[in-house]
């Protein structure tokens, strides 16, 4: 089999920070609006996470990146690559890196580049960030992985269809409040969620989207990991997988051989719904904090199309002192403004005056 | 839009990037080619941190086009705490919620988008401070 992915020099991550817009969308609110109420028993969330009438990916990502730089606390002019992961940048053509690196103050000597892999684009843009810096092209990269997702108006994915996401900074594994064990990328193609160029919603595949794709490529990633760095779901204090709604998580997790206590931090879809590209990167914020030193916590992502990245990080000492200096995610989910489906569909311009 | 002049004034949108007189340490925003106080005409940027309290607030009902989407909204005048009252537009908070005195923090936001074909407008808003 292929070996666990681990670059040359160790590294890990030294910065995290969450974003998640202030607005919620109950699910009754959907369910009333196009089923009557008569699925109300079985909600794949309770509400989403909607983003204000003048947020995007960009906005998100600066408020995101700027927490991650608050627990860093490095000379952000040494950030040289920032890679932002999304299915919604607010461009079709103009980079989403280059405005928030312009707004951190971290441009002109940066490499940046737009990251697409539906929900995994987050976790590709971590995988492009430790290989960047363990390979001593830069000392520190950010990634982030942030999305406003569309769900057509009556459409399943309209329940699950939220905002928010989370920054990285990876850096040297000396300076790093997590560090890097190994991560392992599996991918197939599967053609189980798309849109095609100049569609505003997207198009999935109904029950194709459960086996053949979420399962079976988090199943490749996870157990492949786990065999390459010899270590059972025990040695784990916490799990994130991705979330796209609240089930599809923790079966992954039980079929894993994870428990219900591995993965009870980091469960975020049933308060604020399927943040795509930043579904596991925000978990795993809220893990981190959470977590102690020596906690060894495994991410896994799936994006459609179809891969999963898994990565197992070991949490220093220097968590501690991090976490008290950015909000932390619970703050971000316990302030929440409820809407209505009328404003909701007015500010995601699904009505036009 | 005017894209020359947006690009321009960038990092005075998306950093409130103002100007500290070298000769009297007088800050201003919009940065001043000339020192208001002293005249002088040396000057560096000065980047302000974006903290402040709402000194006054109005809501808009009827707003011009561009903004047009996202009325009503609110506006005011905000002390920054280095001393320099500016105009913004508020964010994420109810028209009844925003009081006087309130403490309020920048954040970045989409300002207008120029049609659906022209460039996307960011600059700074305030909110109601929950940053640590
Ligand atoms: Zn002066």
């Amino acid at each position: 089999m292929s070996a666990v992915m681990k670059p040359l020099r160790n590294i890990g991550i030294i910065g995290y920070g969450a974003y998640i817009p202030v607005y919620r969308l109950p699910a009754t609110e959907i369910s009333e609006l196009w089923r009557d109420g008569q699925d109300n028993l079985f909600l794949p969330v309770k509400q989403k996470s909607v983003p204000g009438k003048d947020e995007d990916t960009i906005t998100m990502s600066i408020e995101a990146a700027q927490n991650a730089l608050k627990r860093a606390q490095i000379d952000a002019t040494k950030i040289r690559a920032i890679w932002i992961g999304s299915e919604s940048h607010p461009y079709a053509v103009k980079p989403s890196g280059t405005v928030v690196a312009q707004v951190l103050g971290i441009v002109p000597d940066i490499l940046s580049a737009d990251m697409e892999f539906a929900c995994k684009a987050g976790t590709e843009a971590m995988q492009a960030a430790s290989a960047f810096v363990g390979s001593g092209m830069g000392d520190y990269a950010l990634a982030i992985g942030m999305d406003t997702a569309q769900g057509r108006p009556g459409d399943a994915l309209e329940y699950t269809a939220a905002a928010g996401g989370a920054a990285y900074i990876i850096g040297p594994a000396e300076e790093s409040l997590a560090i890097l064990e190994g991560s392992y990328s599996f991918v197939t193609d599967t053609p189980d969620f798309f849109r095609r160029a100049y569609q505003h919603y997207p198009e999935h595949g109904n029950r194709f989207t459960g086996d053949p794709a979420y399962f079976k490529h988090i199943t490749g990633s996870v157990t492949k990991l786990l065999e390459g760095l010899n270590l059972e779901p025990s040695d784990f204090a916490a799990a994130v997988f991705h979330q796209p709604n609240s089930k599809f998580p923790q079966k992954i997790a039980k079929q894993l051989g994870f428990t219900s206590e591995q993965i009870k931090h980091g469960l975020l879809a049933p308060y604020i719904g399927n943040t795509y590209a930043g579904a596991s990167p925000l978990g795993l914020t809220d893990v981190l904090d959470y977590s102690k030193p020596g906690d060894r916590v495994l991410i896994a992502s799936f994006g459609s199309g179809a891969g999963s990245d898994a990565f197992s990080f070991i949490v220093t000492d220097k968590i501690k002192d991090a976490v008290k200096r950015a909000p932390l995610t619970q703050d971000y989910i316990g302030r929440s403004i409820k809407i209505d489906y009328s404003r909701y569909a007015r500010w995601r311009k699904k009505i036009n005056r | 839009m005017d894209i020359p002049r947006y690009w321009r004034l960038k990092d005075q949108r998306y950093r409130l990037q103002g100007k500290k007189c070298l000769d009297c340490g007088n800050l201003s925003f919009p940065p001043r080619l000339v020192c208001p106080k002293c005249k002088s005409r040396n000057y560096e940027k000065y980047f302000f941190i974006g903290k402040g309290t709402v000194y006054s607030h109005t809501t808009i009902y009827q707003a011009p086009d561009r903004f047009d989407h996202i009325a009503p909204y609110s506006v005011g005048l905000i002390d920054l705490e280095e001393g320099v009252r500016i105009t913004a537009q508020f964010t994420d908070v109810p028209a009844e919620e925003l009081k006087i005195g309130m403490k309020v923090e920048m954040v970045i936001r989409q300002i207008y988008e120029d049609g659906p074909k022209g460039p996307i407008l960011y600059g700074y808003k305030f909110r109601p401070v929950i940053s640590v």
